[in-house]
């Protein structure tokens, strides 16, 4: 392109390309957090809107910076948020290790089928994806709760003589997360397990390893990337998880998503609810960067 | 092996049943005439009735629909334009930032995007009138912004994966780049662009959280009606309106799969 003319048509096509997407992220997405960390140091009134001046231009240059850090403080002090940042890792730990544990054996089977037959199965993993996210979670409702399916058939069986509390309890809060957040484990891993090199795999068990061995050895090291992958986009979201605890969950699974909505709408305490996202950001600032340095060597390797 | 792949294959299928039984139940249950869960109370189509008599689910249906196909349309059009700029634009000022704020929305929690957004609008109604009220527009704002970033991701895996000598080949001619990209580019991502949208449009469709956030009064979008109705408990109309939500995306997979074969033949 160097040998060529850029006429002042180009240069505005490629003006256009770069900055209206950009621009666009800059204002709706970069300028918004500044906001949240801003509000994050106001005090709330009852007011339109519900929070204080963070800075007051009416006094002397050395006055006019009105924040405080009592959210923050408050934050500290109170242990429901704790208790909810904690249980968010907790839940969303234990979550992106069954999606691993039963997304792991199902990539690896679909990576190793044919073409055909692989296409079909893919596509079979992303069809629930594309049904409402929201009716899907609400379907475990009428499984679990206690005149559910489930209860009804055990005791019918006879196994149980009362139905067993499943519905608003932590183990039902982790089925719904599992069950909305696989496709994403597979995906990662299926993509980098397909291209994984099946002779290495033959040529290991030809010299005599174990299958068990191969794996652990040979299959498990090469699929890292899309393990780490996988698990980040299953436990990023489900950090912030805000409809499945409020459907399934019950008052002990309380998550940091469902406190600072609450925060938000129930007590209307928007700077509480700024300092609550702010830390949630802080807590999550590290996996989301480990996440876009996967994104972007993934690409220039491509 | 055999017996390895036995296991293999024990967890996928148990892998599927988990992912659609819920699903299958869905629909089973919306022809139940009891209101029951436990109980079979015969077909019946009632519920089918009672859904398209409530004019608080057909009206946030409609509202849904429009906010879907405007956001999809542009987050299409923004994240064609940002694939772009990651493949094609060499390299341009804050390049890397560019690549990380791209990405970012993808797995950004729903509850700080909306809460974000939400004070965004109020600080700019306060610096500079807009938006006046909260609704259809905030919604389709907020949805566009975390919506482009799938399309980036699907457009610019097919830019960096597609044949680039055609490109190059209409610049030697003495093609201007927009004509390039107009006349050669375009036609050959047209396919993951329109995945891209069917994307988004899903996406705006089921975002109950940030809409949540950043809707006014009275613009209730669809998701935000069905939570406030299923927080209660499990009713029968919301399983006759999952039902044909899930026939017309079945439907939808069903004719593009189709048109997929159809191409891949006319091309070979």
């Amino acid at each position: 392109m160097a040998t060529k003319q850029q006429t002042f048509g180009d240069l505005l096509w490629r003006r256009i390309v770069i900055w209206v997407p950009y621009t666009w992220l800059l204002l709706f997405f970069l300028v918004p957090f500044a906001i949240v960390f801003k509000i994050s140091f106001s005090d709330p009134i009852v007011a339109q809107p519900p929070f204080t001046a963070l800075f007051d231009h009416t006094q002397n240059l050395l006055n006019r910076f009105q924040g405080t850090l009592n959210n923050y403080l408050f934050l500290l002090d109170d242990n429901l948020y704790w208790v909810s940042y904690l249980r968010s890792i907790k839940i969303a730990s234990i979550s992106t290790v069954l999606c691993l544990l039963l997304g792991y054996p199902m990539a690896y089977y679909i990576a190793q089928s044919p073409p055909t037959r692989r296409n079909i199965l893919l596509m079979l993993i992303i069809l629930p994806f594309w049904t409402s996210f929201l009716l899907r979670v609400y379907a475990w409702m009428g499984i679990l709760s206690t005149n559910g399916i489930i209860n009804s058939a055990l005791l019918w069986i006879g196994i149980i003589d009362e139905p067993l509390q499943m519905l608003y309890t932590n183990f039902a809060v982790y089925i719904g997360i599992v069950y909305t957040y696989l496709p994403f484990m597979i995906l990662p891993l299926y993509a980098n397990l397909e291209r994984l090199d099946l002779d290495l795999h033959d040529a290991a068990a030809d010299l005599g390893a174990k299958p068990l061995q191969v794996f652990w050895d040979i299959i498990l090291p090469i699929s890292l990337p899309g393990i780490v992958a996988g698990s980040l986009l299953v436990f990023i979201p489900a950090m912030g998880e805000f409809v499945i605890p409020s459907l399934l969950g019950g008052l002990d699974s309380l998550m940091i998503g469902r406190t600072l909505y609450d925060e938000f709408f129930v007590n209307r305490d928007w700077p509480l609810a700024s300092a609550v996202a702010t830390i949630l950001l802080l807590i999550l600032v590290l996996p989301i960067m480990l996440f876009q340095r996967m994104q972007v060597s993934g690409r220039s390797s491509d | 092996m055999k017996r390895q792949s036995t296991a293999l294959l024990s967890m996928l299928c148990f892998g599927f049943a988990f992912l659609y039984i819920p699903i299958f139940l869905l629909i089973a249950y919306s022809f139940n005439d009891s209101r029951l869960i436990s109980v079979w109370g015969g077909f019946s189509t009632r519920w089918y009735s009672a859904l398209f008599a409530n004019e608080q689910i057909i009206d946030a249906a409609l509202l849904s629909l429009q906010v879907a196909v405007v956001s999809a349309t542009v987050a299409t059009i923004f994240g064609t334009l940002a694939g772009l700029a990651l493949t094609r634009m060499g390299k341009f000022r804050g390049r890397l930032f560019f690549t990380g704020i791209v990405a970012a929305p993808l797995v950004m929690p729903e509850v700080i995007t909306g809460l974000s957004l939400l004070l965004l609008f109020v600080s700019l109604q306060e610096l500079i009138g807009w938006p006046a009220t909260r609704g259809v527009t905030t919604i389709t704002i907020a949805h566009i912004t975390f919506s482009m970033a799938y399309v980036t991701v699907i457009v610019q895996s097919r830019m960096l994966s597609m044949d680039r000598s055609l490109e190059e080949a209409g610049m030697d001619l003495g093609g201007r780049p927009f004509q390039v990209f107009l006349d050669i580019t375009l036609p050959i991502i047209s396919p993951a662009m329109i995945s891209g949208w069917l994307l988004a449009f899903t996406i705006s469709l089921d975002d109950l959280v940030i809409a949540s956030f950043v809707s006014g009064a009275g613009s209730n979008t669809l998701p935000m009606v069905i939570f406030s109705k299923v927080k209660l408990g499990v009713t029968p109309d919301i399983n006759a309106l999952a039902t044909l939500i899930i026939l017309a995306v079945s439907i939808g997979v069903a004719v593009a799969g189709w048109i997929m074969l159809r191409q891949n033949r006319s091309l070979s």
